[in-house]
């Protein structure tokens, strides 16, 4: 893998220069800023609008486990979008504009030019879920109570895990068809598939969306039985694998 | 100029042919024929110019020597390694620019010529020396640090050569490198190229034909995908290039140059007759014959002249007669 630190650096530069990091960076630390406050504050707001309208409906006390759901869902609706977004041009927009056959004429591999997209993509997502589970997890200890960090740091993981997955079909469709607004339709096309498909009974935790069941009962301090975080964990690191290696076969059969 | 057969080939192509599937351009059997069964052999430490008209399969040819597509059949090898495209060591050493140079618009110029430096092997500190050392070299030092995406198309080309030249490559690949050059920038390239002659084998695509002349050793023409012609440059001038007289008679003679030039299209030994504005361009086959009998049919024909002369062909009478006027015929 020569090159590989050289197009990393490159590709961790290229996401700063351009705006995306600091942008996707900051819609996740605003994603991990609202969702306690959201679980902590929404009944009271739901009071406020609706006045005396609603006298009889009885709105439970929210506690630290509905900051956790809030997190995950918002996570799992906004994550995803960024992860789509950052995916949908890494390779389409390079083949467009030509730098791509520009860095493989150096000594550089096809599969170290398609490593070093996956890494960037991968510790792009990786920063941003950090910092907003990060600050989900001070906000959630300051308006409710500090949770297990270990817990969190697990929700942490699953959560990149599961923006992994969307990001990783989406290369796959911006190295196959080589088209940006492509790869945006195939990558939001499976979200909204796979979403309707773990809605069948048992076929969720066989899916990235299966993640969000162990994810949050571990933030909370709730235990989870192994097969339970196992099942859905692998299914989805089989997903990334295969969508990642149909990216690369397919990438070493074109031409500049 | 040497003649470059005594140097080993730097480049090699066996039987290369590359066809482009249906959907690319028009092919009555399914596809097009870029390049046909393509043998060629590049000395090394020359300069070689690969000449042809738009679609002779120029560019096709250099992006399969530089392992950025695949042939359908034939082979490429570089200093005796074979082209693969998942395959780098053919790669290493080899300084490319491309017909059409794109790069990163948020790098500045050095930063981009540094990164190319650091994917041709070269370490951090090495990368960062040779990058200001080469931008100097194209002019660019001044504006070094501004971002690539505010460089004119001259700027972009002169980038380009700075990335291919940085890790100080045995093998130049060249794609059109003059077409978006000021003169002076024209005339900086060619100077550089020539000054590279010995150390580096270059390989230069191009439809200036004075440029080639200027600096190549050897000179191969495609048509069609195929190579009409391979050969150091005055082998070929004076195998192909017909002898040829300039005939320029004083102004206001246009009838009788028409005359003269009538006259001389039934003459045995005259190849052509070219009438370029009021001045007459005749090729002959019988330099012998040309040299006594062609005065005199001018006198005859009464013109007065303000100039007679035998002129040196050029390159462009050797492609025309080879492309142009005669097809793929070599």
């Amino acid at each position: 893998m020569k090159g590989l630190p050289v197009l990393l650096r490159k590709e961790l530069l290229e996401s700063w220069r351009t705006m995306r990091l600091p942008i996707v960076g900051g819609l996740f630390l605003l994603v991990g800023l609202t969702s306690p406050l959201l679980a902590r504050f929404l009944p009271e707001i739901i009071k406020a609008a609706a006045g005396d309208q609603l006298p009889t409906i009885q709105i439970p006390t929210p506690v630290a486990a509905d900051a956790v759901d809030q997190l995950w869902k918002n996570l799992a609706q906004f994550g995803a979008f960024a992860a789509i977004v950052l995916a949908m041009g890494s390779v389409a927009a390079e083949r467009d504009r030509g730098t791509a056959a520009f860095v493989l004429s150096k000594t550089v591999t096809r599969g170290t030019f398609l490593g070093a997209k996956v890494a960037g993509l991968g510790a792009v997502l990786a920063v941003c879920v950090a910092m907003a589970v990060a600050v989900g997890w001070t906000y959630t200890a300051i308006l409710f109570e500090p949770l297990p960090v270990a817990g969190w740091i697990a929700f942490a993981v699953m959560a990149w895990l599961g923006l992994a997955a969307w990001a990783a079909i989406t290369f796959l469709a911006s190295t196959v068809t080589g088209s940006t607004a492509a790869a945006a339709g195939i990558g939001f096309g499976a979200l909204l598939v796979l979403s309707i498909v773990a809605a069948i009974p048992n076929a969720g935790r066989f899916l990235p969306g299966g993640l969000a069941g162990p994810a949050v009962a571990l933030a909370a301090g709730v235990a989870v039985p192994a097969g339970d975080v196992v099942v859905p964990v692998m299914s989805t690191v089989v997903l990334i694998a295969f969508a990642l290696g149909a990216a690369g076969w397919s990438f070493r059969h074109q031409e500049f | 100029m040497t003649d470059g057969t005594a140097a080993p080939s730097s480049v090699v192509c066996r039987g290369l042919t590359k066809r482009f599937a249906a959907g690319r351009g028009a092919g009555a059997d399914g596809g097009v024929l870029a390049v046909d069964r393509l043998d060629l052999d590049v000395p090394a430490g020359s300069v070689f110019g690969l000449l042809g008209p738009n679609g002779a399969g120029k560019t096709t040819t250099l992006r399969l020597v530089t392992g950025l597509a695949r042939p359908t059949a034939g082979s490429v090898s570089i200093d005796g390694m074979p082209v693969v495209p998942e395959a780098v060591g053919s790669r290493d050493g080899i300084g490319v620019l491309d017909q059409d140079p794109r790069y990163y618009g948020w790098m500045s110029g050095r930063e981009l010529v540094e990164f190319a430096g650091r994917l041709q092997g070269l370490a951090a500190g090495a990368a960062r020396e040779r990058a200001g050392e080469t931008l100097a070299l194209v002019g660019l030092a001044d504006a070094a640090r501004r971002r690539v995406n505010g460089y004119s198309g001259g700027m972009r080309q002169r980038l380009g050569i700075a990335q291919a030249l940085v890790s100080r490559p045995r093998l130049l690949i060249l794609d059109e490198p003059v077409s978006s050059l000021d003169p002076e920038g024209r005339r900086d390239l060619l100077a550089l190229i020539a000054d590279l002659r010995a150390s580096t084998t270059v390989i230069f695509s191009t439809h200036v034909l004075a440029d080639v002349e200027r600096i190549c050793d050897r000179v191969g023409i495609m048509a069609d995908g195929r190579l009409v012609i391979e050969g150091p440059l005055d082998e070929l001038l004076a195998r192909y290039a017909q002898p040829l007289y300039r005939v320029e008679p004083e102004p206001g003679q246009e009838a009788g140059l028409v005359r003269l030039a009538a006259t001389l299209r039934g003459v045995a030994w005259v190849d052509g007759v070219t009438k370029d504005g009021e001045r007459l361009m005749v090729s002959v086959t019988d330099e012998a014959a040309a040299s006594t009998g062609l005065l005199p049919l001018v006198v005859e024909a009464g013109l007065r002249l303000t100039a007679f002369e035998r002129v040196r062909p050029s390159l462009e009478d050797v492609f025309l007669r080879l492309v142009g006027r005669e097809g793929t015929a070599a």
